[in-house]
Parts: C-alpha cells; structure tokens; sequence
C-alpha cells in the first residue's frame, strides 16, 4: 500500500526491509531524519544504532559490522562524506558489502544546506585513495529511492562491495506516495552470500577469517587491484542502469541525474508542447556510467546536440563528453551553490542557446 | 619426553616480524595464554591496528580484522553489536593508534562502555614509521621529530591515558602494566586475564596499558631498552589499577 513518505524516511524503512540491521551514523543537514528514524526503528527488529563521534568512526563501525556478516549501513551528507573517504576506501579494499547514502549539499568547504551535485567526482571516481569505485546510484522519486535501496544491500552483498546511493536535500525532505516492499528474511542472508567463508564473526573451527586490505608485496597488490577491476568490468555488464524519455526523435538531449532529471522532464514536456524535439537521458547508475546509451544516442543522425544539466559547475558532463566522443556537441548549464534550475530556463536555453 | 613448556596454540607458527628485544611478542603471547587458559580461542575477535601490529592477524590463531588507524576501538563496538555476547572481543594498539590519531575512538569507546577489552602498547614512540614522537613520548626523550628531546612548551605535553580514562563513567576495568622483567610480566599477564574476566562477566571495557619498549628506535639494546622502561617510563607511567567496578561492587 502506498502511504504519504518523507524521502529521507523512506529510505531509512526499505533499508530495514531490506534486511539491514545496524546503522552508524552522525549528525548532519540534510540527512538526520535517517539516523533519527533508525534510532528507534533498527531496536525494534532486533538490530542496532549507535551515534558515532564522528563521521569516521561511523565508517569504521560499517567496516566492523560488514566484517561480522551483518547488513550495514551509514548516511551523511557532502562534508561528512568526505570524512567517511578513508572508511570507505579500507571497505573497498577489505571487500566488504555495505550501503552509504549522501544527501548532497553544496560545497565547497562547509558550503550551504540546499541542494547541490558536487560530490559527483567524489562519488563515481573513488573519493578515498586507491584504485577502487562504490556502485553509485542516483535516483529521482522516493519510490525509486525505496526501489534502489531495498535492491542496493543485494547488489552489495553480491559484489562484496560499497554502494552508494545519492540525493540532495531536496530529495531527502521532500514528501511523496511510495510503497516499501515486503520484509526481507534477514536469517537465509548470511547463508545466501556463503558469510561464513569470509565473515570475521568468531569462528570455531580452527580456520581464522581475516578481514585485511594491507596487501604488502606488489606483485599481491596489483594482482588484487585487477582482480577488482574485474569485478568492475562485471558490474558494469549487469548492473548498468539509465532512464531514456522521449529519445526516439529527440534533436536536443538533455543528460541529467537525480533531482535535476525532474526538471529536465517538464523542460521536454514544455519544449515539446512548443513543437521542439527534446528528450533526457537519465543516468540512474552513475557507476557504472551508462556510456553506451549516451553514444548510441550520439550516432542517431535525429540527435543535434547534448545538453548535460547538474547543480554543480559542470562534473558529469565529463564523462557525457567521454561517451560522445565528439560526434555531437556537448553544451553544460549549470546552477550551483544551492540554487536549483527551473524548467523555464532550460526550455530559454535550448530556444536562445543561454 | 615430558613437555614443560609450549607455544599457545592460540598463536600461529608464522615467524614473528618485530625486532629482536621487542616485547609485542611477549604480549601476544601473554593474550594466547590468557585466552586459552579462559576457554575462549575459539569465538574470540581481534581488532588488529595501524603500527607495529598491523601484522597481528598473522599471529593470531582467531578471526582477525586489521582496521584503518585508530579505528580499532569503533570497529570493534560495531561488532559487539553483530555477534554473541559471549564472543571476546579484543582490540590491539600502539600509542600513535590508540592515543593520536585514534583518541576519539578510545575516549567514546570508553564513555559507551563497550564490553570490549582494549589491549594498549605503550613504548612512547612511533615504531614502524621509523622513531617519530608519539603521543606518549616522555618530556626530554629523543625522537626523530624532536631531535633534542621533547620539549613540552615546543611538542605539547604526552598523555596519560590511564588517568585520563578512569575520570569516565564508561570502563569497568583499566590498569597499567609493565613488560620490562619477568615479575612485571606475570603482573601484566594477571592484568590481562582479569581484562577478559571482566568482559567475561558482561560488566563493560577493560583497558590494559602495557609499558613497551622499542630498542630499535631507542637506538639501545634490548637489555637497555629494558632498563630505559623500568627506570624513566614506570616512574612517569606509574603502574597500578586505575579503574575497578568488580571492586566498587564488593
């Protein structure tokens, strides 16, 4: 049944649906409505919160409980990411499964608490240090942020790997209808995964499980270092997701993710009621980055040019300029520092091209 | 043929990679001992740090998970809550670890009173990294970023962390030890039994200094370094209970 969810609610409730149990987290705008609701929430199926001292710490305990077996997770928002950068590195580099949210302010620095899409390079390029990418996911409705969470703790548990999953402040407080899939059996996870060849939750079989990322020979590093990246290239071929609306005849396609992606479609509604051929392509995963859907777009002869559209000064349109690979011009109309586009100035750039 | 003394199984047949004269391999062995003798290698945790540790999930016969640094004592609250309460959890940590980069994670650890048992290497000195100043380095004493002796009014003073431990309300058990000679050794053994007593007994964090040494990077010999510990670090570091609940509760 569908009920009236706060975005950033949700995601706390289809995170314990999913079959999470413990949740370290930190006070932050525009995030704290995941932790305050978990607070409560993880005790009364069993599981368990702690406020951490820091955004740090949070990590490290996402590393502890990932390690143990469990399904773990934390949220924060931009600077606090920041600060969870080394956790999330040793998590990638232990192999741990476990699911990070960012509802993303504006940056740099302490910046403000509106919306913004800065963190992109942080997200999809690493962020921590080291040879490694989380899964990145970016959704634009609370169903889908529901949708995508209650699958995100799979994918992770899957790939024994860090996913993160990315909003903004508008996201993460706005209200809408969604429906919360059913309860997961928390019980057949560890089984399902094989944890007990790998978890560090006290074995007594005489076989140490050891949860480690120091890899100190090279030969051991590098040979590590490709087998991930294997893992990615596997990732990339199943796990790769975007949103096409209104491509089949569109001569002005707009990239966008997240937030953004909205007002893009009521400036293709908008454009098209005015007998101009807009369309958007949404990139829901943003790690993996659906290049080939950018490029097959940019060898449709119907296709003039690409307009990539974030709340940042231009991060994404990086990799859309990658997957056109020159076939078609790449334009970026941006707004930053919190402030969010309207429909209206996307349909006047497209007619006056400013 | 009678054997009269043996390795603890608890401990790997890997070689161990400290220095000769370092007492990280008596303590390890010390926790081996401690845990067999309570009936608890089996289900037993280690939280392995950044340091001349880092290497400790080779030496332990237990699951072991080596943590970023400092970060021990957060990793192992975490899984305190994943586990069953009768799995011992211990973390393992050198000063720059524990008292540096790590303090916050000690300091709330300890006001949540975990029931973790937090095993402490104090030698006043950043071993693996080559004799820079750590947290504890002792007013006066060498290091390679403080090359005439620490000055406090320059380095900023060292931290007693017994001391300033025992001021919470969160641990039930700390005491500093010594492994500078064999009575102090066996002291430092009982320390760390009644550490995984009280873990044991679900009464909250035990915390147990040991006051190490570390000839390499004191430029000494064992013996020296040995002595160096017994003479300048024991009366800076004075040894004793800091913290007892078991007893408040008699």
């Amino acid at each position: 049944m569908k009920k009236l969810w706060k975005g950033n609610e949700a995601i706390a409730e289809a995170a314990v649906a999913a079959g999470c149990r413990y949740f370290f987290g930190y006070p932050i705008t525009p995030q704290n409505e995941i932790p305050e609701y978990l607070s409560w929430r993880l005790p009364e199926v069993g599981g368990a919160f702690i406020q951490a001292e820091s955004e740090v710490s949070a990590i490290n305990m996402v590393y502890g409980a990932a390690a143990a077996g469990a399904r773990a997770m934390t949220s924060s928002s931009s600077p606090g990411i920041s600060l969870k950068q080394e956790g999330i590195s040793y998590i990638a580099g232990a192999e741990l499964p476990c699911v990070i949210v960012n509802m993303m302010r504006s940056g740099p620095g302490l910046g403000g608490i509106q919306p913004a899409q800065g963190d992109y390079f942080q997200a999809t390029k690493g962020g921590g240090h080291g040879d490694y990418h989380p899964i990145v996911y970016a959704p634009s409705t609370i169903q889908e942020f529901v949708d995508i969470t209650y699958n995100a703790f799979d994918t992770a548990d899957k790939y024994r790997t860090p996913v993160m999953i990315i909003g903004d402040g508008m996201l993460g407080q706005m209200m809408e209808p969604a429906e919360i899939p059913p309860m997961k059996d928390t019980t057949s996870i560890f089984q399902k995964y094989n944890k007990d060849e790998w978890a560090a939750c006290g074995h007594s079989d005489g076989k140490p499980r050891i949860i480690n990322s120091l890899r100190i020979e090279p030969d051991e590093n590098e040979e590590f270092n490709i087998r991930l990246f294997k893992k990615y290239e596997e990732i990339t071929k199943n796990e790769t997701r975007a949103e096409e609306y209104q491509l089949s005849d569109a001569e002005y396609v707009f990239v966008a993710y997240g937030s953004v992606a909205r007002i893009c479609k009521a400036a293709v509604v908008e454009l098209r009621a005015q007998g101009i051929k807009a369309g958007l392509i949404r990139p829901i995963t943003l790690y993996p980055y659906p290049t080939e859907v950018i490029a097959s777009a940019a060898k449709s002869a119907h296709v003039k040019k690409f307009i990539t559209v974030e709340m940042s000064m231009g991060q994404m349109v990086e990799d859309v300029r990658l997957a056109v690979n020159g076939l078609k011009p790449v334009e970026f109309y941006g707004r930053c520092g919190g402030n969010v586009m309207m429909p209206t100035d996307l349909v006047k750039y497209v007619k006056e091209g400013k | 043929m009678k054997i009269v003394a043996d390795k603890p199984k608890m401990l790997t047949d890997v070689p161990l990679h400290y220095c000769p004269g370092c007492t990280h391999g008596i303590v390890h062995r010390l926790i081996a001992e401690v845990l067999e003798e309570l009936g608890k290698v089996d289900n037993t945790i280690g939280v392995v740090p950044v340091g001349c540790a880092v290497f400790g999930y080779k030496y332990f016969r237990c699951d072991v998970l080596e943590a970023a640094h400092g970060r021990a004592p957060a990793v192992a609250s975490a899984i305190r809550r994943v586990v069953n309460p009768e799995n011992m959890i211990f973390t393992y940590q050198g000063d720059g670890d524990l008292a540096s980069i790590g303090m916050a994670e000690t300091v709330h650890a300890c006001m949540r009173g975990e029931n973790i048992t937090i095993i402490f290497i104090n030698n006043g000195i950043y071993g693996m990294t080559g004799g820079q100043m750590a947290p504890t380095t002792m007013p006066g004493e060498k290091a390679t970023t403080c090359i005439y002796g620490r000055d406090p009014k320059v380095n900023g003073n060292p931290v007693h962390m017994c001391e300033m431990l025992a001021t919470l309300t969160g641990p039930a058990y700390i005491e500093r030890v010594a492994c500078c000679d064999v009575p102090n050794i066996r002291k430092a053994k009982a320390a760390i039994k009644k550490a995984f007593e009280v873990q044991m007994a679900h009464k909250g964090l035990s915390f147990i200094e040991v006051l190490a040494n570390c000839p390499t990077n004191y430029h000494m010999t064992a013996v020296e370094s040995m002595q160096f510990v017994k003479e300048k670090g024991i009366p800076f570091y004075p040894l004793g209970v800091y913290k007892d609940i078991t007893k408040e509760e008699k």
